[in-house]
């Protein structure tokens, strides 16, 4: 068994998570619910295990590192973070229905990862641009911030879609959803998490960035899209906290931020050029 | 309360709108400079987006936009936008922080929306001792004070982390700070002392020494103070060609003699995230250049002495030693990387050895005039990123004041408990408990409860 056949394996049960989450919107079965949450949490235990047998098999070839160093690895370790704080939000606040939500990001990353061609999935050896202890940090911390920034999103969505229904029939697609002002609250926690993540992120791609080439910032595309979805966060917290801005709007600055992290992580390695296009292989 | 007339000015900058409408103009302006790329030569804008758009570009200063002076000035808003908020609130916050907490009419308390009622058969005196030692227990700190109505204790924890949110304020202004101090164009135009904070460039041939660097963007001059030598360089390349390592060694030399770096080494192995640092300025593996010379390194053995050359191929080399001369007859080259030489080595009485060796290897030539030891490798100039940064500490501290601002502003909370103690059925007391957290009430909730229960089956 290699890593590989390990992350076919959780590919396939993040998708039976978000059929079963999606039978549990759709047809209200909390059977289905459960099942979902156990498809999910089967299919992250499988990909932890896959990760640490992807960097043993690393040291085993002579190469030796962390399996973040790619667009395949981030890939797949961004399905794995947005797969755990969505199932600490479940554990917490036991509002099973988000999975609906936030299941089908996880099942894209990792189906993306394993079929686009252009993802290289071999385990490459470190440049020397990335041959140190600041990648681990820095890879970590921005990608727990995206795995959060994945769910306030999946919220946002969630809220939109609720809002949008009249129905109190708690039988209904819609009715089942929580109470608004539960999902607000939620999309607003998991904004502040993401953010201190994404935060300490975008320093410690400074701090390496000084060490590596000597400037921590240099505004190419990669560090000016983060800090433009910084900036979007910041948005929607001041708005929240000091004009008080709820529901709605900060349902679509959640969805907004997403779009913008989504481009930060992958639209700047494809569309743009500059000094991060390691993930563009 | 009266109302004072505001400054206007000041009403403005101290105006929580503005601060969402500067950071929404700074994310809207700076996806410009990630789609036009920046920095590049005027004549690859007019190939791009044709003569007049790139003539717009260059009017409008978008293709230096973050150095721009509409970009800045945007960062000066909301740098003073940041400064004016904070003055304005911090005193309420100061206030609060200070407050006589039980300065209050106790008829309040009961108004609070988390209480609970407990009833003690014990004294007034003896329920107050019962809640101060307890609070003490729980690592609080509280107060009494009599009123009318009875006792009333108070004790609170965090207040200071009402001021979490200011910590990342100021911490924000301590980066932005930190920036200006190590601009460059800050240093030149304003300091007037361009040595004061660069960034630039320098490219040392193997065996060769510099004793100043090129600015970058512009390409002036820049005096070090001392010279930095580039003795050797090498790639490693992994099996499938990527390259694995780029390594100078280099040495500092002040007035011709080297001097022992941090690593106690008269020699620094600079590599790609190992930079070296002397006298404030650091120097960064960046770049290398081959060449189509060599370095070759000739000793005899027995003689104290060895010769350090750059030589081309094809030229008979004239050495020290006896009438022994040699060159380079042919190379084997992989891409630019030179694998293999061909030496001829001779000039004494036997016949010259013509033999190949690996690119850097040591040969050993056995010769009746005596043994040689011959090493020959292609030539490299180690390119190198050098700059003098003084405001990187500023920007470091800032950074770390901002995570602990955050986390203290989003995760801790300023928690205050309140009891008042009246008089209850026959001799007993009843305690009259509530609290609040300015944060993350619900947990507080739950704290709250535990803290009565626990109070409670104390005093069975």
């Amino acid at each position: 068994m290699n890593s590989s056949q390990l992350f076919g394996i959780t590919t396939l049960s993040y998708l039976f998570s978000s059929i079963l989450y999606a039978a549990l919107l759709i047809f209200k079965s909390k059977k289905a619910g459960r099942l979902g949450l156990w498809a999910a949490i089967f299919g992250v235990l499988v990909q932890t295990v896959a990760l640490g047998l992807r960097w043993y098999e690393s040291y085993q070839i002579g190469i030796g590192h962390a399996p973040l160093t790619n667009m395949y690895e981030s890939l797949v370790f961004f399905a794995w973070c947005t797969t755990i704080f969505y199932i600490y939000i479940e554990y917490r606040y036991k509002a099973s229905v988000v999975g609906a939500f936030v299941m089908p990001l996880a099942v894209a990353a990792m189906a993306y990862a394993s079929f686009a061609s252009r993802i290289n999935q071999e385990i490459s050896p470190l440049v020397p641009a990335l041959q140190s202890n600041w990648l681990l940090a820095h890879v970590i911390t921005c990608f727990i911030g995206y795995g959060a920034f994945a769910v306030a999103g999946g919220l946002g969505v969630m809220y939109l879609v609720k809002q949008r229904s009249t129905s109190t029939d708690p039988d209904s697609l819609t009715g089942s959803l929580p109470a608004l002002r539960i999902i607000d609250d939620l999309t607003h926690k998991t904004i502040i998490f993401g953010f201190m993540w994404l935060s300490a992120g975008i320093i410690t791609g400074a701090v390496w960035a000084n060490e590596a080439w000597g400037t921590y910032w240099s505004w190419d595309p990669k560090e000016t899209w983060s800090i433009i979805t910084w900036f979007i966060y910041a948005l929607t917290l001041h708005a929240r906290f000091t004009r008080g801005w709820s529901g709605k709007r900060i349902a679509w600055l959640a969805i907004l931020g997403f779009v913008s992290v989504f481009f930060t992580y992958f639209g700047v390695n494809f569309l743009l050029a500059g000094l991060h296009s390691y993930g563009s292989s | 309360m009266t109302t004072k007339k505001k400054n206007p000015v000041w009403a403005f900058f101290s105006s929580v709108k503005l601060a969402l409408f500067l950071l929404f103009i700074l994310a809207a302006t700076s996806i410009i400079g990630t789609i036009i790329q920046q920095n590049q030569p005027f004549s690859s804008y007019v190939h791009e987006y044709g003569q007049k758009t790139a003539e717009l570009f260059q009017k409008l200063e978008l293709t230096d936009m973050y150095n721009s002076w509409w970009f800045l000035s945007l960062l000066g808003l909301f740098a003073i936008n940041l400064i004016v908020c904070s003055l304005e609130r911090i005193p309420n916050v100061i206030r609060l922080v200070r407050k006589d907490n039980l300065d209050i009419d106790p008829g309040r308390v009961a108004k609070m929306g988390l209480r609970k009622t407990s009833t003690l058969s014990c004294s007034l005196d003896e329920a107050a001792a019962a809640v101060s030692g307890f609070l003490k227990q729980k690592g609080w700190n509280p107060a009494r004070r009599a009123k009318e109505q009875g006792i009333l204790i108070f004790a609170q924890k965090g207040a200071w982390t009402r001021f979490g949110v200011y910590i990342v304020h100021l911490s924000i202004l301590v980066i932005l700070l930190g920036a200006v101090i190590g601009s460059p164009t800050f240093a030149k135009k304003v300091l007037n002392k361009p040595k004061f904070a660069f960034k630039g460039s320098i490219t040392i041939p193997e065996s060769r020494q510099t004793e100043y660097i090129y600015s970058l963007p512009g390409g002036e001059k820049i005096d070090l103070g001392f010279a930095v030598r580039c003795n050797f360089f090498t790639i490693e390349y992994y099996s499938n060609g990527m390259p694995k390592t780029y390594l100078s060694k280099v040495s500092v030399l002040e007035n011709g003699k080297p001097v022992v770096l941090a690593n106690g080494s008269t020699e620094w192995d600079l590599k790609v995230n190992k930079p070296l640092t002397y006298h404030g300025i650091t120097f960064y593996q960046s770049s290398y250049q081959p060449y189509s010379d060599f370095l070759s390194l000739l000793r005899k053995k027995g003689v104290d002495r060895e010769e350090k050359k750059i030589i081309s191929g094809g030229q008979q080399i004239k050495t020290g030693f006896d009438k022994i001369s040699f060159g380079i007859l042919n190379q084997e080259v992989r891409g630019e990387a030179v694998q293999r030489l061909k030496v001829w080595f001779g000039g004494d009485e036997a016949e010259p050895s013509v033999f190949w060796i690996g690119n850097g290897q040591k040969a050993i030539i056995k010769r009746p005039s005596g043994e040689y030891e011959l090493t020959v490798k292609q030539l490299y100039a180690t390119g190198v990123q050098v700059t003098r940064d003084p405001g990187v500490w500023f920007v470091y501290i800032g950074c770390g004041m901002m995570l602990f601002g955050l986390y203290v502003a989003f995760f801790m909370s300023h928690r205050k408990v309140y009891a008042l103690i009246s008089p209850g059925e026959g001799q007993g007391s009843t305690v009259l408990f509530a609290g609040s957290a300015h944060k993350n009430k619900l947990g507080f909730e739950k704290v709250f409860a535990r803290f009565v229960n626990e109070f409670e089956q104390r005093g069975q």
